[in-house]
C-alpha cells in the first residue's frame, strides 16, 4: 500500500469509528468525547488494531484541534471580559494547580516515589483537559454558568503553568541549561506575544479585508487556517504552549468585524480535528501498561480523579460557589489533560522520570480522559438532580422592597412589563438570575435582585407574602412552570401572570390555573396581521375588529385544546404533539372565517325591522 | 400628468399606514367623520368622498384613526382649534352618533379647554350634524313612530355644544338612506356639498331663525 492509500484507509477508519460509535454514545446520553474515546479505543492495538503505530502521529496532528478550539474560546471571550475573570484565574487557578500538584505529589511519595519524581507527579497530573473539560460543559449547556466560567479560568491558569513548569523540571532534573522546550529568552517571549497582539489588532484586519474583496470563500478559510497555524508556529519558536498564543490571537480578535467570519471557518475544522485527537487519544491507551500493572494503574487513576476532583470542589465551596456548581466544577475538571502526555514526555527525556513511571502514567492520563466525560454524567444524572432544589450559582440578594408586583426575569418581556408598572407610579421588586443583565440595568440606575424565583426561601424574602401579583416573565418555560408550581402552593393569594413561549407553553400554564398565561410574540404578530389587512386595503376598524375576533376565537381554541390534552395526562408535550396540535389548529382555522356581524344595514334592508 | 408619469408615481408609491390627518391651509371646515364600518355604508361613503372634493374642507375618519378607541387628544384640539365649523358626520344609531363619537366628546371636549373656567378654546365655532336616518321624514315626530323630532333627540349633542360656547345648527338629515337609489345618492351627496361650501363661506341657513329649525334638508344659497 501507498503512502496515500494508507492515509485515505487510515482517514476512512477514524471518520468510520466516528460515525458509528459517536451517535451511540449521543444516544445513551454519554456525550460525544466518551464515544470518540471509546471508538479510538476500538480501532487501536488492543482490540482490532486498525491503525497501527500510526495512532501516535495522528495524536500530535490532532493536538491543533486543541489549540483551534482555544483560539475559538478566545474569539468569544471579549478582553474586557476576561479582564473580569482575573480574579478567579489566579486565586482559584493557582490554588487549584498548587493543591492538586501537593495532593497528588504527597500520595506518590506515599506510594513510594523520591520527592522531586513525586512532586513532578503532582504538577503534571494538576493539568487538566481543556479539550474535554470545554466540550462537556458546551454540550451541557454550562460553559455561561458560574461553573463553567470558573472552570475556563482555571484551565487558562493552567495553560499559563505551562511554561514555568517546562523551566522549571530541567531545573528539578538537575539541568541547570538547556532544558529544550523550556529553554525561551524571556525577550523572545515577550517579543512573540507582542507580535501576536500588533499582528491582530493591525495586520490581521486588512489582510482580510483584502481576502474579503477577492470575493473567494476559499481563501477566506485559507487565511483562518493560516492565522491559526502562523500563530502556532510562532508560539513553537519560543517555547510557548500554542494553545496559549491561539488564545491570545483569539482575545485580541474577539472585538474584530471578522470576529463571526473566523469563527464559522474554523468551526468545522476544530470540531474534526477534536473529535480524532479523542480518537487517538482513545487508541494510544497503553493496555499492555495496564495489564502488567493493573492495582497500581486503576488505583492512581481513581486516586488522582479523587483528590483532584475533591481539592477542586474544596476551593469552589471556599470561594463561595454553590454545592451543585463547585461539584461542576470538579467533576469537569478532575481529569489529567493533554498537557500531561506533552510534560510526561518531556520530563522523560530529561531523566527526572524513570520510563517504569511514565508508561503506567500515560495510561492514566488517557484513561482519566476516558474517565472524566463518564464522571460528568454520573453526575448530572445521579447527584444534580437531587441538589437542584436548592440549585444557586451565587446568594440570593433579594430584600423586601415593599412592592405589589414582583417581576421575575427581567429580560426583554420582564423590562416592558416593569416599565409600564413603574411609569404608572407602581413599586416592582426585579428578579433575574443572569448577573450581566443585572450590571447592565445597574448602569441604568435600575436595581435588580439576584435570585432564582423558583425558591421558596426567595421568593418569600422578595416579599411574596404580601405582594398582590408575581409576573413571571423568564424565557425558559420549565423554569416558569416551575416558579409557577412553587407560587401557587405557597402563596395561594398571589395573583400569577406568566410569560409563555408558544401555544404548548400557555396550554401548560392555563391547565395550572394562572391568571394569565401571555404568549411572547401573539401580540406583536397580530398587529402585524392587522397592519397588513390595513395596507392591502381594509378599513383600520374592521381590521382592528378582525384581529380581536381572531384573538378571541384562537384563546377559545387554545382553552379547549388545553382541556383536551389534559386528558390523555401528558405533562410537557413532545415535538411530535406540537406539530399535531398546530396542524388541528390549522384546520381549524381553515373551516372557519372570522365573522363580521357589525352594522349590517343589508340585514336590517331585507329584513324588514323597524327601522331608526 | 403624463401616463408615464403616472406609471412611475405608481411604482414608486407603496401602500401607507394613514397617519394622522393633516389640516390644509386654507381650511375652515371640520368633518368629524364618524362610521365603524363605512365599507357597508350606502350613503355615508358617497358622502364623505364628496365632503372630500370641496376645498377648504378637512375630512378626518375618526373610525379609520382610532379603530381601538384611543383618542389622541391633543392632536384632537389642535384639529378644533384650526377650524371654525364643525360637521359631525355619522349615521343616526340609536337616536344618536356611533359610540367613537361619545369616546371622542369625553375625551376632547375637557373641563378648562372646551368648558368651565378659562374652558372657551370653542367659543364662537360652529357645530352641526350631518347624518343619514334608515326611516322616513314622517317618522321623526309626535305623530311618527320615533315620537320625537330629530332636533329633539339630539338635545344633548345641543347642549354640548352649548356649553362649550358653540353655535349649533340644526342637523343635516339624508332620510330614508335604506331606500335611497343610487341617484338619489348623488344627489344627497350634491346637496351635502353645497352645504359644506356654504358653511366654508360663512353662511348661515337662510332661515336666520335656526334656533327653532328642526331639520336642514336642502341648502339654498341667499
Amino acid at each position: 500500500m501507498s503512502e496515500g492509500e494508507k492515509i485515505f484507509t487510515h482517514a476512512l477508519v477514524y471518520l468510520g469509528a466516528a460515525l458509528v460509535v459517536v451517535p451511540v454514545a449521543r444516544r445513551l446520553g454519554l456525550g460525544s468525547v466518551l464515544g470518540y474515546l471509546v471508538g479510538g479505543v476500538l480501532i487501536g492495538p488492543y482490540v482490532l488494531d486498525l491503525v497501527g503505530d500510526a495512532g501516535t502521529d495522528v495524536l500530535h496532528f490532532a493536538e491543533f484541534g486543541v489549540v483551534m478550539m482555544i483560539f475559538l474560546v478566545g474569539l468569544e471571550l471579549e478582553p474586557e471580559r476576561l479582564w473580569r475573570l482575573r480574579g478567579t484565574l489566579l486565586g482559584l487557578g493557582g490554588a487549584q494547580v498548587g493543591g492538586s500538584a501537593v495532593a497528588v505529589g504527597s500520595l506518590a511519595m506515599v506510594a513510594g516515589l523520591p520527592p522531586i519524581q513525586a512532586a513532578t507527579v503532582g504538577l503534571i497530573a494538576a493539568m487538566s483537559s481543556t479539550a474535554i473539560a470545554v466540550q462537556q460543559l458546551s454540550e451541557k449547556g454550562w460553559m455561561k454558568s458560574d461553573a463553567g466560567q470558573r472552570a475556563f479560568a482555571v484551565l487558562l491558569f493552567q495553560d499559563l503553568a505551562v511554561i514555568p513548569m517546562l523551566a522549571l523540571f530541567p531545573w528539578m532534573a538537575g539541568a541547570t541549561e538547556d532544558g529544550g522546550h523550556g529553554s525561551a529568552h524571556p525577550l523572545a517571549t515577550l517579543g512573540a506575544v507582542a507580535a501576536v497582539v500588533v499582528l491582530g489588532r493591525l495586520g490581521v484586519p486588512p489582510l482580510m479585508r483584502a481576502v474579503a474583496s477577492s470575493g473567494l470563500r476559499e481563501l477566506f478559510t485559507a487565511a483562518a487556517l493560516a492565522l491559526v497555524i502562523g500563530v502556532t508556529v510562532l508560539m513553537g519558536l519560543v517555547g510557548l504552549s500554542p494553545a496559549l498564543g491561539a488564545f491570545l490571537a483569539g482575545v485580541v480578535l474577539a472585538n474584530s468585524e471578522y470576529r463571526h467570519e473566523l469563527e464559522s471557518d474554523i468551526e468545522p475544522f476544530k470540531g474534526l480535528l477534536l473529535g480524532l485527537f479523542f480518537l487517538s487519544v482513545g487508541a494510544g491507551i497503553d493496555f499492555a501498561a495496564v495489564a502488567a500493572n493493573p492495582f497500581a494503574v486503576f488505583g492512581a487513576l481513581v486516586a488522582v480523579l479523587a483528590v483532584k476532583g475533591l481539592v477542586l470542589f474544596g476551593l469552589g465551596r471556599a470561594a463561595g460557589m454553590a454545592r451543585d456548581q463547585a461539584l461542576i466544577l470538579g467533576v469537569s475538571l478532575a481529569q489529567v489533560g493533554e498537557f500531561a502526555f506533552l510534560l510526561l514526555g518531556f520530563t522523560s527525556a530529561l531523566g527526572l522520570l524513570p520510563a517504569a513511571v511514565v508508561a503506567p502514567l500515560m495510561a492514566v492520563t488517557a484513561l482519566s480522559m476516558a474517565a472524566g466525560p463518564l464522571l460528568v454524567t454520573v453526575a448530572e444524572r445521579w447527584i444534580l438532580p437531587r441538589w437542584v432544589a436548592t440549585r444557586t450559582t451565587r446568594e440570593h440578594d433579594v430584600e423586601d422592597e415593599g412592592a405589589q408586583v414582583i417581576v421575575a426575569g427581567y429580560g426583554r418581556f420582564g423590562q416592558i412589563a416593569a416599565r409600564l408598572l413603574r411609569a404608572t407610579g407602581h413599586r416592582v421588586t426585579l428578579l433575574d438570575v443572569d448577573n450581566e443583565q443585572i450590571e447592565i440595568m445597574k448602569r441604568f440606575g435600575a436595581r435588580v435582585f439576584y435570585g432564582d424565583a423558583g425558591r421558596l426561601d426567595l421568593l418569600r424574602a422578595a416579599g411574596a407574602e404580601r405582594a398582590r401579583v408575581l409576573l413571571v416573565a423568564v424565557d425558559d418555560p420549565a423554569k416558569a412552570l416551575e416558579i409557577v408550581r412553587v407560587a401557587r402552593t405557597h402563596f395561594p393569594d398571589l395573583a400569577l401572570l406568566v410569560r409563555a413561549r408558544g401555544r404548548v407553553d400557555a396550554m401548560e400554564l392555563v391547565a395550572t390555573g394562572v391568571e394569565g398565561a401571555y404568549r411572547e410574540t401573539m401580540d406583536s404578530a397580530l398587529r402585524a396581521g392587522t397592519d397588513a389587512l390595513r395596507l392591502l386595503g381594509m378599513p383600520a376598524h374592521q381590521a382592528e375588529r378582525m384581529a380581536r375576533t381572531f384573538r378571541r376565537h384562537d384563546e377559545r381554541a387554545m382553552r379547549d385544546l388545553a382541556a383536551l390534552r389534559h386528558d390523555t395526562g401528558a405533562l410537557q408535550a413532545t415535538a411530535r404533539e406540537r406539530i399535531r396540535l398546530l396542524e388541528q389548529v390549522l384546520a381549524d382555522d381553515a373551516s372557519t372565517t372570522v365573522p363580521d356581524d357589525g352594522w349590517d344595514a343589508d340585514a336590517i334592508r331585507t329584513g324588514q325591522n323597524r327601522i331608526t | 400628468m403624463g401616463s408615464a408619469d403616472h406609471q412611475r408615481a405608481h411604482l414608486t408609491s407603496r401602500p401607507k399606514l394613514p397617519s394622522r390627518t393633516d389640516v390644509p391651509s386654507d381650511a375652515r371646515v371640520l368633518v368629524l367623520l364618524a362610521h365603524p364600518a363605512l365599507h357597508r355604508s350606502r350613503v355615508n361613503g358617497p358622502l364623505a368622498r364628496a365632503a372630500r372634493a370641496v376645498p377648504g374642507v378637512t375630512v378626518h375618519d375618526l373610525y379609520e384613526s382610532y379603530p381601538d378607541h384611543d383618542v389622541d387628544v391633543p392632536h384632537e384640539q389642535a384639529l378644533l382649534l384650526a377650524h371654525d365649523v364643525v360637521v359631525l358626520q355619522h349615521p343616526f344609531y340609536w337616536y344618536s352618533t356611533p359610540s367613537l363619537v361619545k369616546e371622542w366628546i369625553d375625551q376632547v371636549l375637557l373641563f378648562g379647554w372646551a368648558y368651565g373656567p378659562n374652558g372657551n378654546a370653542l367659543m364662537g365655532k360652529t357645530w352641526i350634524h350631518a347624518f343619514s336616518t334608515g326611516g322616513p321624514a314622517e317618522a321623526y315626530g309626535p305623530e311618527g313612530h320615533n315620537r320625537f323630532t330629530l332636533r329633539q333627540l339630539l338635545a344633548p349633542l345641543e347642549q354640548t355644544a352649548k356649553l362649550c360656547g358653540m353655535r349649533f345648527l340644526p342637523p343635516f338629515a339624508i332620510h330614508g338612506s335604506l331606500r335611497l337609489d343610487t341617484a338619489a345618492i348623488a344627489e344627497a351627496a350634491s346637496r351635502y356639498q353645497a352645504l359644506l361650501t356654504a358653511l366654508r363661506e360663512g353662511l348661515r341657513p337662510r332661515d336666520d331663525s335656526h334656533e327653532r329649525t328642526e331639520v336642514v334638508t336642502h341648502w339654498e344659497a341667499p
